[in-house]
């Protein structure tokens, strides 16, 4: 993974002078610079706020899963990052391109699959790939090619003469998809990519994005969790417009890996158990489960499952079942979701 | 300016994908048409009335059948172009297809005039259809080719003033049939202050889209006619710029 990131970017300013010693001004050379920054953020509708002063930049090659319940502002962030409305607050650079200053420049740089597919139902899938392309300014000695590589890749070849009002939610998407791709973007904004597809799809979509990374900077939003341990290198949560969470992937996978909990279950049930379990010497914490189960934290990197089945054996309590309990995504995006509400 | 071909090439290409753009020109082919007959039976009625025969130096071909023809066809405009523009970019709102638009690399009026120049092409073919009957009329008779060419200009100057507001009104809602409703409503208001005022010297008859049209219906293609079309399609297209582009102002 490309741990980059998190160095983030200097500035240098440099002071620009012409021959007769007259100086233009300073400018501001960025050393290291990212591909998108987001720098402040906020969107507001009147009174409610959508998205709240958030910040965060992504590196060449990052692929962004951008979570967060419903409402959250994923969308809205999305469309202000991809030019299609300006922020009330802050800026949003593109390779080092001021979206709202120059949006021009800049969304050339980016293919972009909103929510729903933008779609002309009456087109056929082949002439709209084609006026995507025009366009997007796809130059005309590359646009057949570029149009029947992604056909083959998004695996729409076979409906390339068809109406797309016709079409299945899926072969929708995928349309959706290579629309998104068609002008090679180094920035790809996908707004829930694998939503409304049936379990197959959702494999060969996600089988895609992930081809497609590498080069390209992805930011991926998604209800599907275990969608971002799959093809992402960094998790941003967002609730209520606000950052809750921003971290890379590998940290994230190993914080969950130090706080492995042990859950045990026996035949005999008594207020004992638990103090006997707590008197441990490597145990620090211990709580009930849902269904007569306990969850016995241990101090960090201990390994007490031995020490648990001698206890257990030598009080007969009948060991029923005794497991390490993995913390999922699940679970950090419930946690960091709900410290965010309190 | 580039991006403006392939937009109008799409947009042309989707009046023709619906029934839309049939039903249009079939409809104002036939009311054209039976408008026109009915124009020509007055003529030939008029011929025959003996109390008409003292007026015989009035009555030809102009003044009974191509003026008034043309004067209806203005008022047949009137209601058939808000039904061409009303999907413009009302239509890629409620589809979704405004955020491929507005996130692509093309300036917002390349877009504007891709669609514009479109509707334009559906009403120039709309003419030229309607032309037929100024065909038949010739092949039997002989009526002043200059009334009618300038009349045509005045057609279309008219039409395309319609649908520069026309695109403007499909600018402000998602909806066609709200996008239409504005149209019809700003065409009408803009038509009537014409008929309110006495005289075309004051300023409502200035502003009167109809004023305006009836010196080419004379023959006469007078400077200030052109500025006042031109201004209104430019006034239009400005508009319609300005409501888009303010969605992306902070």
């Amino acid at each position: 993974m490309n741990p980059s990131w998190q160095k983030g970017y200097s500035t240098k300013s440099v002071y620009l002078q012409t021959p007769f010693h007259q100086g233009i001004g300073y400018v501001n050379l960025r050393i290291n610079a990212a591909m998108i920054q987001v720098q402040n953020v906020s969107k507001h509708y009147g009174e409610l706020v959508a998205v709240d002063n958030i910040s965060f930049q992504l590196e060449k090659g990052d692929v962004l899963g951008f979570l967060g319940p419903n409402g959250a502002g994923k969308t809205t962030t999305m469309r202000i990052i991809t030019g299609y409305m300006p922020p009330t607050k802050g800026s949003v650079y593109i390779a080092d391109i001021d979206v709202f200053e120059d949006p021009q420049a800049a969304k050339s740089h980016i293919g972009y699959l909103p929510e729903n597919p933008p779609l002309y139902e009456d087109m056929v899938v082949r002439d709209y790939l084609d006026f995507v392309a025009d366009i997007k300014q796809v130059p005309n000695g590359e646009k057949n090619g570029r149009i029947h590589y992604l056909m083959e890749k998004c695996g729409i070849v076979n409906v390339g003469k068809r109406i797309i009002g016709h079409l299945s939610k899926g072969y929708k998407q995928r349309v959706g998809i290579a629309q998104a791709l068609i002008n090679d973007p180094e920035v790809l904004v996908l707004d829930e990519p694998t939503s409304g597809l049936d379990p197959m799809q959702i494999i060969e979509i996600r089988e895609l994005i992930k081809g497609l990374s590498g080069e390209r900077t992805v930011i991926l939003s998604t209800h599907i969790l275990p969608e971002v341990t799959m093809i992402c290198s960094k998790v941003v949560i967002i609730n209520k417009g606000k950052i809750a969470l921003e971290e890379s992937l590998e940290r994230l996978t190993n914080k969950i890996d130090g706080i492995e909990n042990i859950l045990l279950k026996t035949r005999y049930w008594g207020e004992e158990i638990q103090e006997k379990i707590i008197s441990l010497p490597n145990v620090s914490d211990i709580r009930l489960g849902l269904s007569n189960e306990l969850i016995i934290e241990p101090k960090k990197g201990v390994d007490i499952r031995e020490d648990l089945t001698d206890l257990v054996m030598q009080n007969g309590w009948g060991l029923l079942e005794m497991r390490p309990v993995v913390h999922n995504l699940e679970e950090v995006f419930l946690r960091a979701i709900s410290t965010e509400g309190n | 300016m580039k991006g403006v071909y392939p937009i109008l090439k799409r947009e042309l290409r989707s009046y023709f994908a619906s029934p839309l753009a049939y039903v249009i020109l079939v409809v104002f082919q036939l009311v054209s048409a039976m408008f026109f007959f009915l124009n020509l039976k007055g003529f030939l009625h008029l011929q025959f009335d003996p109390s008409y025969q003292l007026l015989r130096e009035e009555l030809n071909l102009n003044t009974v059948i191509i003026i008034p023809y043309f004067d209806t066809m203005s008022i047949v405009l009137l209601f058939i172009i808000p039904l061409i523009t009303m999907r413009l970019l009302a239509d890629e709102r409620k589809s979704h297809t405004a955020e491929l638009l507005f996130t692509s690399p093309i300036k917002l009026r390349s877009i504007i005039l891709g669609k514009y120049l479109a509707a334009l092409i559906l009403l120039i073919i709309m003419l030229c259809l309607s032309s037929l009957n100024i065909v038949v009329l010739m092949a039997h008779g002989n009526p002043d080719l200059g009334v009618v060419l300038s009349s045509y200009l005045g057609l279309l100057l008219l039409g395309a003033s319609f649908l520069a507001i026309g695109i403007f009104a499909s600018s402000l809602s998602s909806s066609q049939l709200v996008a239409a409703v504005i149209a019809f409503g700003i065409l009408l208001l803009l038509w009537l202050v014409g008929a309110s005022s006495d005289t075309d010297s004051s300023i409502f008859g200035y502003i009167s889209l109809i004023s305006h049209f009836k010196n080419f219906g004379k023959g006469i293609i007078e400077l200030k006619d052109l500025a006042y079309y031109l201004s209104v399609i430019y006034i239009g297209l400005f508009l319609t710029h300005t409501a888009l582009d303010s969605e992306r102002w902070r």
